[in-house]
């Protein structure tokens, strides 16, 4: 890590740039390097170390969530290959809790943040618009932990919900009027978005053991 | 409703009745024989005659003298088991009053008729009958079925708040009336703060788990559920340590005699108390552990084994002057691991019943004593002090609640809201336990032990009734603004996708402190444990009870990934392009929702459910068996009905399609772990295998079970074009669920790949036949055979 002196500086800096504590930022640095085998990157073959994400449904999406370029604020589409630590840590600081002691405007800005890195898990071809084959494949994705359900009823529910979508942004719509898919915007309508993504709840880790 | 209102009073009426009968009998007889008792002696039944030289020899007698204990004790416990049958019987009372309110009231009544008969009471409960015989079954159910897993993961945040909860509580109650005696106008001056403070140790024990099933229904996340778990079983124990701590304080000198010392010893004695409990339970629940081990060929004693190192533990413990609550609450959770692998499935079965039955038996017992020594003429009422106990414990309550939590949350992963709090608040429900140690007391150390009994009993009656009623509406109150807030599929989804994401975002970043503990825990555990503890290989002979094993966890696979209901979800009007804006019709929105809600992954958090007075089999096991019992008559059914196969014509009176595997060529010693061996089987009660649960059904539904299939319309079916296939694609992995066509078709798991494949067929009796095992192969019937299905079903091979 060279020096103690630059380990630190870098540590303030990534401190500043993503807005965790110190101690917060050697945890999930163990981690990363718990995660990468000790390389200085990871790359999604390493997120097969986490056990318990295999039985997550939407495991892919979460995996690529960390690739995403969008989510990096390296660009506007594409996956990067590998990613360090500091690019782990600005994929981290979006599920960090809310801190209540900025300013409302503040506080809005961190909620869209957070929603935003659901758009995007949404929206997987980065057009900014989830579309209905999106948003169907989210659905199949979710409701892949049970054999029984067809693809059928995934759909059929994945179409209901666009509508009801639909309906909610656009209101009556006229019958050649063609809904293209959800924005953004839409997005932060359709949803009662009173919990913010990972309230705490995520990096209660970091705080310590409970 | 007017039967069902009906029927619980039947029985009551019958019963009350009976039993005033039997006691007025019963007290009558007493009379007649107290007069004489005093002069009898022991063995007075045969010389009974040689009070009053009889001519005669009587050619009748009644002598209830000699059978009045377990008499009495016998009809009270059937007496509070009647009323629990009533209870039960009215589907609408479980869910609103706790148990407790019935055995309470049973206890009371029970009370009335002793009384009012003035009947002598029988042997009133002392303390060694107390702490040796009753509280012991009871910790050690709730010691048994502890969930273990989420138990450990909170395990720091159950100490903290039932060790803490309980020393404030005791404290904060025992100081407040202490300063409240202090006031002159109340009569209490003579009342220390010794006095005071044992006091306050006994009434803080709580028992909450008498109220879980008031709102079980209520979607109580596994955190409070644990919470309140933790809190119960390490609440007894705690209030018994600091009890008997106080009560030696007591003894010692006078209360100025104590030095800081003193209290210092105290607290050392506390904490090597509790945790020289604990070890000491850990000990025992290994070394039962590993005598399960041997036991294969008894398996008789099994339970004995269980129960005799339990009660050991206890009393070792208690003769070394530790806290045996406690070390029977460790050894329970130890052995149990260990135990239910060893054991047979009975001796399992009967671990539970018996365990549930004993604790039940010392419950009601308690309760009843509770009930006599209300109604009766030793009480003291002191307005001032009960009125200021009952406010002081919820006061105190409350406070503990709300400061404990809020610390505990700082280091928390899942921070318990307000309303889980409020509930834990609430649910502050006293029981058997204060009331036994405020009636042990020692009446020399406290002359006003009567004023204890019934400020204690105002409180457990206070708690028991208005908080156990009132609980279920407040948290159905607290959860209902909740949930209003899904109403749209939207938000259902992202909802769920947002639960994942956290899941995932976790296991990324780890709670990896916790993995890390737990790992190498487990490590340990199969490294070094289990090879001591647990058998080396299952016996030959149980072959049909593995089967029945793997069947059933089959099944329970299938239950908990869930089988969608029978509800006919007419799809929406497709959207191409999403153009169309028909709105979807609200019960479209409903069964949408319903599917979602039902089969979307479940997400880590699960509710527990637990009842401390009855066992309920865990409702996949419900399910499953359910599931089994309905391929076996099914198939069995539709193999009654000509041979025909299940799709020609509807398969009898139940609508679940069950497809049917051909026979396998029989191999010959087949150890191909994929092929079965059949034995011919003859005649009609033969079992074919049911294989694939094929989930449609024709337009009929099931209403009777939740989890009966989905419709899917029988001329999908046919119009796909092809034959049914038999359920295994070719090239099929386990996840592959599609069968031809788009059918969802459920494949067992392959499971099987162990068991060893000597299928003779059993006896008749065995249900589940070991045929099942040729479900597996997919690759007995690569999908070109399809065609050919029909034959083979009928063709003896």
């Amino acid at each position: 890590m060279g020096a103690a002196h630059s380990a630190s500086e870098e540590v303030r800096e990534l401190e500043g740039k993503t807005g965790f504590s110190s101690d917060q930022i050697e945890q999930l640095h163990r981690r990363f390097k718990q995660l990468s085998g000790d390389q200085p990157t990871i790359r999604k073959e390493n997120f097969n170390n986490v056990p318990d994400l295999e039985l997550n449904p939407i495991r892919s999406k979460i995996v690529r969530a960390f690739f995403d370029n969008r989510n990096l604020r390296k660009g506007t589409s594409g996956l990067a290959d590998e990613i360090n630590f500091e690019d782990f840590l600005t994929i981290m600081s979006y599920f960090r809790p809310i801190d209540t002691t900025m300013d409302e405007e503040q506080v809005q800005l961190c909620r869209k943040e957070k929603l935003r890195f659901l758009f995007h898990m949404y929206d997987s071809d980065s057009d900014g618009r989830i579309t209905l084959e999106e948003y169907r494949n989210v659905v199949e994705e979710l409701l892949s932990g049970n054999p029984h359900i067809e693809k059928e009823s995934a759909r059929s529910i994945a179409d209901g919900a666009m509508m009801e979508a639909a309906s909610v942004c656009v209101g009556q719509m006229e019958p050649d009027q063609v809904y293209e898919g959800i924005t953004f915007d839409d997005f932060l309508k359709v949803g009662a978005w009173e919990l913010g993504v990972g309230t705490g709840a995520a990096l209660g880790a970091c705080r310590g053991p409970c | 409703m007017g039967i069902r209102g009906f029927v619980p009073f039947c029985p009551w009426n019958w019963c009350l009745l009976l039993a005033t009968l039997q006691c007025c009998g019963a007290s009558s007889e007493l009379n007649r024989s107290t007069d004489s008792s005093a002069r009898r002696e022991l063995n007075v039944r045969y010389a009974a005659a040689s009070s009053q030289p009889a001519e005669t020899i009587s050619v009748f007698t009644l002598d209830y003298d000699y059978v009045q204990i377990p008499y009495e004790v016998t009809l009270w416990i059937l007496l509070a088991s009647l009323a629990k049958i009533g209870f039960h019987l009215n589907r609408r009372l479980p869910g609103l009053m706790p148990e407790s309110c019935l055995l309470i009231l049973v206890g009371a009544l029970v009370g009335a008729v002793i009384f009012g008969t003035d009947h002598k009471s029988p042997p009133v409960m002392d303390s060694s009958i107390y702490f040796l015989y009753l509280l012991p079954p009871i910790v050690l159910e709730s010691g048994y079925f502890m969930p273990t897993r989420p138990f450990f993961e909170n395990l720091g945040s159950i100490l903290w708040w039932a060790g803490l909860g309980a020393l404030l509580n005791a404290f904060g109650i025992g100081l407040s009336l202490y300063l409240i005696c202090q006031v002159p106008a109340f009569g209490l001056g003579d009342i220390n703060l010794l006095q005071n403070l044992l006091f306050g140790s006994l009434i803080s024990a709580v028992d909450p788990v008498a109220v879980l099933a008031v709102f079980e229904e209520a979607r109580v996340n596994e955190q409070l559920y644990m919470m309140i778990f933790g809190e119960a079983l390490l609440n007894d124990g705690i209030s018994v340590v600091l009890y008997n701590i106080l009560i030696a304080f007591t003894k010692m000198h006078k209360f100025e005699d104590i030095e800081p010392v003193d209290i210092l010893a105290g607290c050392a004695r506390f904490v090597i108390v509790g945790c020289g409990g604990a070890f000491f339970g850990v000990i025992f629940g290994f070394i039962s552990a590993f005598i399960t081990r041997f036991t294969q060929n008894i398996s008789a004693i099994e339970p004995l084994i269980v129960f005799m190192f339990s009660y050991l533990s206890y009393l070792v413990a208690e003769t070394l002057y530790l806290s045996g609550i406690l070390a029977i609450t460790a050894c329970a959770v130890t052995m149990k691991k260990y135990v239910e692998e060893n054991v047979s499935q009975t001796s399992y079965t009967t671990i539970k019943y018996f365990m549930k039955m004993l604790s039940s038996v010392s419950e009601t017992l308690i309760f009843i004593f509770m009930g006599v020594s209300t109604i009766g003429k030793n009480h003291e009422w002191n307005w001032a002090f009960i009125c200021f106990t009952l406010v002081f414990c919820q006061i105190w309550r409350a406070i503990s609640v709300f400061v404990l939590f809020y610390v505990s949350n700082q280091f928390r992963t899942f921070p318990f809201s307000i309303k889980d709090q409020c509930v834990i608040f609430y649910s502050g429900v006293r029981g058997a336990g204060s009331f036994s140690l405020a009636f042990l007391l020692p009446l020399s150390l406290f002359p006003r032990k009567k004023l204890f009994v019934t400020a204690t009993l105002v409180v457990i009656y206070f708690t028991v009734f208005i908080q156990g009623i009132t609980v279920g509406p407040l948290v159905r109150y607290l959860d209902v603004r909740k949930t209003n807030k899904k109403e749209s599929i939207n938000e259902e989804l992202h909802t769920r996708l947002m639960d994942h994401l956290k899941a995932g975002i976790e296991d990324v970043c780890g709670q990896w402190s916790h993995y890390q503990v737990r790992d190498k825990f487990k490590k340990f555990d199969h490294k070094y444990l289990r090879k001591v503890l647990i058998r080396k290989n299952l016996p030959k002979s149980s072959l049909v009870s593995l089967y029945k094993k793997l069947e059933m966890k089959q099944a329970i696979e299938m239950v908990e990934s869930g089988v969608l209901s029978s509800t006919a979800f007419s799809t929406p009007r497709r959207v191409q392009k999403t153009q169309e804006t028909k709105r979807l019709s609200p019960e479209d929105v409903e069964s949408m929702r319903d599917i979602l809600t039902r089969n979307m992954y479940q997400v880590r958090q699960r509710t527990l459910s637990y009842n401390k007075y009855n066992l309920q089999p865990q409702t996949s096991e419900k399910q499953a068996k359910e599931i089994l019992i309905r391929r076996r008559n099914t198939f069995r059914e539709s193999v009654k009905k000509g041979h025909s196969l299940p799709w020609g014509k509807p398969a009898g009176t139940k609508n679940i399609r069950y497809l049917s595997f051909p026979y396998s060529k029989p191999l010959p010693a087949g150890r191909d772990m994929k092929v079965a061996e059949f034995t011919d089987h003859d005649g009609s009660d033969s079992e074919l295998p049911p294989i694939t649960f094929n989930t449609h059904s024709p337009t009929g539904t099931i209403q009777e079970r939740r989890w009966t299939p989905e419709v899917i319309p029988m001329k999908r079916l046919h119009g796909a074009g092809t034959p049914l296939h038999f359920g295994y694609r070719r090239n099929a992995g386990r996840e592959e669920h599609l069968g031809r066509g788009g059918r969802a078709i459920l494949r067992p798991k392959p499971l099987f790949h162990a068991v060893d494949e000597e299928f003779e067929s059993e006896e008749e009796s065995k249900e589940e036949t070991p045929a099942f095992g040729s479900l597996l192969s997919s690759e007995l019937r690569p999908g070109g055979d399809c065609n050919v299905s029909h034959s083979p079903l009928l063709q003896r091979k």
